[in-house]
């Protein structure tokens, strides 16, 4: 039983930890649906096309971590401008779902732009961080190191919302989009600026998950789908619930994963996710009607 | 009545076909084609309402691996295993439809809902691989040469056969809900629902009805897929990427018109091929990449798809030139 509880208590903080990348990469998409009101299906493969950015600033061109993080910020940042600005731009008259399956077209792009540039194998940083015995539990630097940043990110991007002046434009447009634009907001712009924020957000995903996992061009499928759940989950647009659900989710996944395969932990998180969708349709947190 | 003629005439040469032109690798394609064109159209039956679905990967997968795992391990054979197989794709889209349409879920959060029931399904393919043999694919066992209990057949041309008459039987259902009230009530519905409840729709039954029937012809397409190419993945049969794949092709052909999805399929499988031939190993991912940008190129430019746009041309070629 003593064991038993060690390894509980282990995968309850790993589910917290990976509750933290989650939530920064569902925080991204949220801001993207919460302004412009439209789901980038393609979002983790943005994240992909960062990790490789990283490894090959990294690996490649051989410049230290705290170098090529930003600068993978960056490169992602201006991908998700180009984003909105050549697909979702003329598409911001069409119906939800010709938006959602045009990004859609941009996720086999992006999937198979990287098949052709980079091959498929899988490559890494080889970066090893060590492991952090706390008594006989081991929570590896990587994910400790990836739940600072996200927790510092996500206070940023807080900060950022409430105190500036572009901040408070998103998030008066993200409530009113007819209003603003009458109020003297310029409304391209500040679209523009929260994809590129978006994209900014995958981007640093990007330079913490590739300190734990490989990148390969489909690793994308492997958290966005939970991603846009977590989203869902949380009421899409709604920051806060996007939050919770984040967490949530890791520690059904990471508590699962305990009990049995992996793979079990998933196929949980996701029946949760249905079953939660009939309980509450407009999210964990939506006032009840 | 000119229509109905050119249909028979154009059936009547596609049966004629493989017994005039026998070159096995140019049927494979085309078995190819029909038997995804049968899914694609499957899909495009509830996507022509709106009601736009990224589970039907999990329902293809339903379909393979039920048909499979009971032929396996309990020698079912397929004649029985398919029935029960769509059954269990029908259980399972009457489980989380409903719901779905009982709390208003749509748009954006019904794509997402089915989104989740693809993942699960592929999530479960994987974890239960003593069974299932995960990610590596699973073979249904063979037996000699052609056997029509287990419905495996060395000749090509009876696999063409049937897929041409599966393909056929989906066109037909495609044409009766086009004809039928139906249809009326599911495109009240996708304009706006609470009026068409209003005037006597009962919204969630037409709804489910229409998605029943999709899942269940997808899982037959799925069955029929793992039984032709005797070899199923999760990677080729079920999951997320597959139900993209179905979603894109169908929008590239055109959803509205009952060739469509046929079209989309001829164009996506014929371009995949070119550039495998063409290019071999190296082609490894531009296929996919031609294939993205067609997609965005088509929403932006064409929303209506191929034969959807080239229709509308016919009809009236001044009002629609501009697709």
């Amino acid at each position: 039983m003593e064991i038993f509880d060690i390894y509980l208590l282990e995968a309850l903080v790993n589910g917290i930890l990976l509750g933290g990348v989650l939530a920064l990469l569902a925080l991204g998409l949220n801001l993207i649906f919460g302004v412009i009101d439209v789901t980038w299906i393609c979002y983790a493969e943005l994240v992909m096309i960062g990790m490789y950015g990283m490894y090959y600033l990294f690996s490649v061109y051989h410049l230290p971590y705290w170098v090529a993080a930003p600068l993978c910020i960056l490169l992602v940042a201006a991908l998700g401008a180009a984003l909105h600005f050549l697909v979702i731009e003329p598409l911001l008259g069409a119906p939800p779902i010709n938006q959602l399956l045009a990004t859609g077209g941009v996720l086999f792009v992006l999937q198979s732009f990287a098949t052709v540039a980079f091959g498929i194998d899988f490559r890494n940083l080889g970066i090893r961080l060590p492991v952090l015995a706390l008594g006989e539990m081991h929570f590896s630097y990587a994910r400790l190191l990836a739940f600072g940043a996200a927790l510092v990110g996500m206070v940023a991007v807080y900060l950022f919302m409430t105190r500036t002046y572009t901040g408070t434009a998103i998030r008066a447009i993200a409530q009113d989009r007819q209003i603003m634009a009458l109020m003297g907001v310029d409304t391209k712009k500040i679209y523009l600026i929260t994809s590129a924020l978006g994209g900014g957000l995958a981007g640093l995903a990007a330079c913490l998950l590739v300190l734990q996992y490989d990148v390969h061009p489909f690793v994308g499928l492997s958290f966005g789908p939970i991603t846009f759940l977590i989203c869902v989950l949380g009421g899409l647009g709604n920051f806060v619930g996007g939050f919770v659900a984040a967490f949530l989710f890791a520690e059904i996944i990471s508590l699962g994963g305990l009990f049995s395969d992996l793979e079990w932990g998933y196929v949980l998180a996701f029946a949760f996710f249905i079953v939660m969708m009939f309980v509450r349709p407009a999210g964990l947190l939506a006032k009840r009607s | 009545m000119n229509t109905r003629l050119a249909w028979a005439v154009g059936l009547t040469a596609l049966v004629a076909l493989p017994f005039a032109y026998r070159d096995p690798y140019h049927l494979h394609i085309m078995v190819l084609i029909l038997i995804w064109s049968f899914a694609y159209t499957s899909w495009s039956i509830m996507g022509r309402f709106g009601l736009v679905s990224l589970g039907h990967g999990g329902f293809m997968g339903v379909g393979a691996y039920v048909t499979t795992l009971l032929w396996n391990h309990l020698g079912v054979s397929p004649w029985i295993g398919i029935p029960v197989a769509m059954l269990c794709a029908g259980a399972l889209a009457l489980v989380v439809a409903y719901p779905c349409f009982r709390f208003r879920i749509t748009g954006h959060y019904f794509a997402l809902v089915t989104l989740a029931l693809s993942g699960i399904v592929l999530q479960i393919i994987i974890a239960t691989r003593d069974y299932t043999g995960g990610s590596l694919g699973y073979t249904p066992e063979r037996t000699k040469g052609s056997h029509i209990l287990a419905l495996q057949f060395d000749d090509k041309i009876v696999w063409y056969l049937i897929a041409l008459g599966v393909w056929a039987g989906g066109l037909a259902v495609w044409y009766w809900i086009d004809r039928s009230m139906s249809r009326y009530a599911m495109e009240a519905i996708s304009e706006d629902e609470d009026a068409a409840a209003a005037a006597g729709v009962n919204v969630t039954a037409e709804k489910l009805r229409i998605t029943v029937i999709s899942a269940v012809m997808t899982a037959l397409a799925g069955a029929l897929y793992g039984q032709y190419q005797m070899f199923i993945s999760p990677d080729t049969v079920s999951g997320i990427a597959v139900s993209l794949q179905m979603v894109f092709a169908a929008v590239v052909g055109g959803i509205y018109v009952a060739l469509g999805p046929t079209i989309g399929a001829i164009i996506t499988i014929m371009l995949a091929e070119v550039l495998r031939v063409g290019f071999g190993t190296k082609a490894v991912g531009w296929d996919n990449l031609v294939y993205g940008v067609l997609l965005v190129l088509f929403i932006i430019f064409l929303p209506k798809g191929i034969l959807g746009s080239l229709l509308a041309w016919v009809k009236s070629p001044r009002k629609h030139r501009d697709g």
